[in-house]
């Protein structure tokens, strides 16, 4: 137990979040969105094969972007509602993408418990980057940017 | 072929790559992508699904490794910065690089992959001196070893940096974790302990996927109906490549798959270079 060898933990940070336990919350999140994501996609999966198995295979040969319903979160969302199984997939899919981005999210609430605000900085940074990647096109396609 | 045969193969082929991947140590992606061009898949979907799967991968490994206190997440942190942004110019990279050109990119990235996480390593010299850089960036840590906690010294910070920018270009241009560049820019470049380096690349590599993934979903690269089969089959067969690895010896295994990587490596360039795509 490192949080019992810790008695007199430093002023400057609650002693309950040492850099081990920040490592246990981290490792349990990124599990929890892996099993989450490949859960909703193997669901998704089924449902799309039920439906739609026996028909011919579509062509991947030549790129054909992927359906305007289908390439934005919001999109997503609204889709899966209608329970579309390739929105539900997607769904998954998204849920995939979002384990990176909440585990980015955690460290820089566990940066600024910890006081080390030149971390904060960084992880704001990357968290910025990625926010960028998931809805500047989005965005952009509505006039918002 | 109807969807659900075609599916049930995709799917067959991607445990066979997550589980080659993870044996190797290359990652799913760079053996998959391969696979589907193979397959007559355009190489956007290829990417855009391989991309979805290294996400999965890195992201589930990653789990363990955090908690048995391998990586750095300072380090990781610190480095993200330069992997997200190089992922996403190499997203960009994607959408204006002809097919060809991306496919002759991939065969030589492959091969310096698999040469790189081949060949022997060297033993490193100046790995207990400080670097005042390093120490006012806090990225010195230490590392559980079966003697107890090692610490270890970082060095060379702007070089690791600027490698891993061009590490986030290649994933995003070619849907691949790029590993063996990122343990390529820690081990040899900045210094750090193997097992950190590959542990902290395996933590990083998620995160700079997801900043490509973003591009790729808005263009339409991720097309469900494939990525589901891909992402479902590499994962699985990297978790079995894990178990394998761990029961039986390893370096006569990645003799045997370097041939594979070799031949793959082969097709990828003389598809690009004939156009077969």
């Amino acid at each position: 137990m490192a949080e019992l060898s810790n008695q007199k933990p430093p002023e400057d940070r609650p002693p309950n979040w040492n850099d081990e336990r920040i490592d246990r919350v981290i490792g349990n999140l990124l599990r929890i969105g892996v099993i989450a994501s490949a859960v909703v996609v193997f669901t998704g999966g089924v449902l799309f094969l039920a439906r739609e198995g026996r028909q011919s295979n579509p062509d991947f040969h030549t790129f054909r972007a992927e359906s305007e319903a289908l390439r934005s979160p919001g999109a997503i969302l609204r889709e899966t509602g209608a329970w579309n199984s390739r929105a539900l997939i997607m769904l998954g899919l998204l849920l995939l993408i979002a384990t990176p981005v909440a585990r980015v999210m955690f460290s820089i609430f566990a940066f600024a418990l910890q006081r080390d605000y030149l971390y904060v900085l960084f992880t704001v940074i990357v968290l910025a980057v990625l926010l960028y990647s998931l809805f500047s096109g989005y965005l952009s396609d509505n006039g918002m940017l | 072929m109807n969807v659900l045969e075609f599916t049930s193969l995709i799917a067959v082929g991607a445990l066979v790559a997550g589980f080659l991947g993870s044996l190797t140590g290359l990652g799913g992606g760079v053996v998959i992508v391969p696979l589907l061009v193979l397959l007559k898949v355009d190489i956007h979907y290829a990417i855009g699904a391989s991309l979805v799967s290294v996400i999965a991968t890195s992201s589930g490994s990653a789990a363990s490794y955090v908690k048995e206190g391998y990586s750095n997440i300072r380090i990781g942190m610190l480095l993200e910065i330069a992997t997200t942004i190089g992922a996403l110019t190499g997203a960009y990279l994607t959408t204006i690089l002809d097919p060809r050109a991306i496919s002759i990119v991939f065969g030589i990235v492959l091969l310096l992959s698999a040469y790189l996480s081949l060949r022997p390593r060297r033993q490193r010299g100046d790995a207990d001196k400080t670097d005042a850089l390093a120490v006012r960036l806090r990225l010195d840590g230490s590392y559980p070893t079966p003697a107890g906690k090692q610490s270890y010294h970082v060095h060379r910070v702007p070089l690791g940096f600027g490698l891993m920018y061009v590490a986030g270009c290649l994933s995003g241009l070619l849907g691949i974790g790029s590993g063996a560049l990122k343990v390529l820019a820690m081990d040899q470049a900045m210094r750090i302990p193997f097992k950190v380096s590959t542990t902290t690349s395996n933590f990083m590599i998620g995160v700079t996927a997801a900043a490509s993934a973003g591009v790729y979903l808005h263009r339409g690269y991720i097309d469900p109906g494939l990525a589901m089969p891909v992402m479902l089959g590499v994962l699985a067969g990297s978790m079995l490549g894990a178990r394998v690895l761990m029961a039986v010896q390893s370096s006569v295994l990645r003799r045997v798959f370097s041939v594979v990587i070799f031949a793959m490596s082969i097709e990828m360039i003389y598809k690009g270079c004939t156009g077969e795509l």
